[in-house]
């Protein structure tokens, strides 16, 4: 059993993020990037099934600043390759980094044939999902996407998976493998690496570089972002401020006054 | 001590391994232990079970998730087995690796403290926010690199918690009062990861120390104040082996050398009763049971009284060695949290306010109080906030 895991980098919300002088783009060069999380859990959910049925696990990511610590913490977690896909321009699109994907997996020594890819079913920079049924279709693979969890039958041949739909609907799925599948949250949360693997991984395994490889018209059009801003706050919250007794006489007031008593 | 596997037969090539042999299982540090009645394998048992070779079942217990790191049985060791600093951090260090799962906030604080340089996730970027709100100037040393005479190292929860950072206001006040010529790292500052050492991530603790080693080396400076016992705590016990060779305080007992010149200024009458609360890392593991007291002696007005368990007894406020981030951990397990043990013992003697020196106690201590339902009747100030309530402008 093969499995593959895409990972990709995403601008980390939890530092500042500013938006590029053009203003349609954030600046990369003061964002931080972050392992996007679904991606985290399909690392987790690939390592959990290389316990249990015996698996060579590859984490494949695209280049961007910080991707090296996630990789080595790939690594440190149980996976057995990591490879890096270099010299995608800054800011490339969603169509672009699926296409830079399945590139690397067909030419990439050791990438094909994989019984099993798994990526993140999102992203922050992809909220429609699209990576990995783009990368499906290159590939000419069956993809199911918002899995929550996922195991194999004893053949190694078909997975069964959950998906999940609105309204706490489950659908259960046999999936023949090869396939892709995004997934939403591993069965458990993303295990802990202690800093001092990653350490000794960053030591003494490597990191397997390949260029992408894309075509000179670069594919299929990406939708262009025309605005990029801040939101604005649309009102503000009004506090009242006194003895309970004025507090209350305000706000029966305007409870009234908008016709809600 | 580095990530090497520790087993009955390496055991005793380690300092800390031949001080386990000579443990005399005479159970002091069980009895002293404050989790140590609801510890599955108590200090005392844990080392009988490391010397007869079940060292899997140490590390795969829950047993030393509930250290606290709060010192109280290395103080009473007989025959001086370093527990807390040595012992009981080399088999956290082993758990790491070997328990089923670790706690989802641990996890998370840990994760936090390498990628923000804070166990709660706040921004980086962020770190010396607080300075606009202080009122008074504070240099920050990338912006204004002339030499310091202290490096004022304000460490996460006084940079980040809302409360914290009335401690830090407070310290910005006193030292600019007292025209210390001082400056702060702001933004490039890191947690400097003492309770990652002692909470089980000796790789997070070395990360980190490398990092605020560097800092430190691109300034110059004669002195570090910390607000933090746990950073003094590391700043004095491991980060000389990096280098670390500049004075270093902590806050109060900083303050406490400034008496003569600070108690002119302490002209407001504070009308309180406090009772003071020793910390682990300041108190048990530094002995500066005075230095607070006398502080809060010099303020005018304000009385002291003191709980049952208070100096070298002091009850730890349950948020070391990772405690910080097992409350939700503890209660899942039905154990009492140590910070509503300590609220009550604060309560019974009647005073006003509880006052602390330690940025955990006062997110500790207020929570607990509200838990058991006694916020109205005490309140948590930092000694520093109420010296600084005390100087008039």
């Amino acid at each position: 059993m093969r499995i593959l895991v895409l990972m990709k980098m995403a601008p980390d919300v939890v530092e500042e993020l500013e938006i590029a002088p053009g203003g349609t783009a954030l600046d990369l060069d003061y964002v931080r990037m972050i392992l996007s999380e679904s991606d985290d859990h399909a690392l987790e959910q690939a390592l959990l099934l290389k316990e249990r049925h015996g698996a060579t696990v590859t984490a494949l990511a695209l280049d961007a600043p910080e991707v090296d610590d996630a990789l080595f913490t790939a690594l440190a977690k149980g996976a057995d390759r990591a490879v890096k896909i270099a010299g995608l321009d800054a800011g490339f699109p969603t169509s672009q980094a699926a296409r830079a994907m399945s590139q690397a997996i067909a030419q990439v020594p050791g990438l094909s044939p994989a019984d099993l890819i798994l990526t993140g079913v999102q992203a922050i920079d992809d909220l429609d999902g699209l990576i990995a049924p783009m990368v499906a279709h290159a590939l000419d693979l069956p993809y199911l996407g918002i899995v929550t969890r996922l195991s194999l039958d004893a053949s190694g041949r078909t997975a069964l998976a959950t998906k999940e739909y609105p309204g706490g609907v489950r659908g259960e799925f046999e999936v023949k493998l090869p396939a892709v599948l995004g997934i939403q949250a591993a069965e458990k949360p993303p295990r802990y690496v202690p800093v001092a693997k990653v350490r000794a991984a960053m030591k003494t395994q490597k990191i397997d570089s390949a260029p992408a490889s894309l075509p000179a018209d670069g594919g299929c059009a990406a939708a262009q972002v025309v605005e990029m801003k801040r939101n604005e706050p649309a009102g503000h919250a009004e506090m009242l401020d006194g003895d309970p007794e004025s507090v209350s006489d305000k706000l029966c007031g305007i409870l009234t006054g908008h016709g809600l008593l | 001590m580095g990530a090497c596997s520790v087993t009955l037969e390496t055991l005793p090539r380690f300092p800390e391994g031949k001080e386990l042999l000579t443990c005399l299982q005479c159970g002091v540090c069980s009895g002293t232990c404050p989790y140590g009645d609801v510890m599955e394998y108590p200090p005392r048992r844990m080392i009988a079970m490391m010397r007869a070779g079940l060292q899997e079942k140490v590390y795969t217990s829950d047993s030393l998730l509930a250290c606290v790191a709060c010192y109280a049985c290395q103080v009473k060791c007989p025959r001086g087995i370093r527990l807390t600093e040595a012992l009981l951090p080399l088999m956290k260090e082993q758990a790491l690796t070997h328990l089923p799962e670790l706690p989802g906030e641990l996890q998370k604080a840990l994760q936090s403290t390498l990628r923000y340089g804070n166990p709660m996730g706040e921004p980086s970027r962020k770190r010396a926010a607080w300075v606009k709100t202080a009122g008074v100037p504070i240099r920050i040393l990338a912006e204004d690199p002339r030499p310091a005479d202290v490096l004022w190292f304000v460490e996460c929860y006084t940079s980040f918690y809302p409360r914290g950072q009335d401690n830090s206001r407070a310290t910005a006040r006193l030292f600019h009062r007292l025209g210390i010529d001082f400056a702060i790292l702001g933004n490039e500052e890191k947690c400097a990861g003492e309770c990652g050492r002692l909470t089980w991530e000796p790789g997070l603790f070395e990360t980190l120390m490398d990092y605020n080693m560097a800092i430190f080396q691109k300034y110059r400076f004669d002195r570090v104040v910390t607000s933090c016992p746990h950073a003094h705590n590391a700043f004095k016990n491991r980060y000389p082996a990096l280098g670390f060779n500049w004075g270093l305080e902590h806050t109060t007992p900083f303050l406490a050398q400034h008496l003569d010149r600070l108690k002119p200024l302490l002209t407001r009458k504070l009308n309180y009763t406090v009772t003071y609360h020793d910390s682990c890392c300041l108190g048990r593991q530094n002995e500066f049971y005075e230095p607070p007291r006398r502080l809060l002696k010099a303020i005018p007005g304000l009385k002291t009284v003191e709980m049952v368990h208070n100096r070298g007894n002091s009850i730890c406020c349950g948020g070391g060695g990772g405690g910080m981030w097992l409350d939700t951990y503890f209660k899942a397990k039905g154990y009492e949290r140590l910070s509503e043990r300590r609220v009550k013992e604060a309560v019974a003697t009647g005073a006003d306010v509880l006052a602390v020196s330690c940025p955990y106690e006062v997110s500790r201590f207020e929570d607990a109080l509200k838990v058991v339902g006694y916020d109205k009747r005490i309140v948590v100030r930092d000694v520093t906030e109420l010296l600084a309530e005390a100087m008039e402008e």
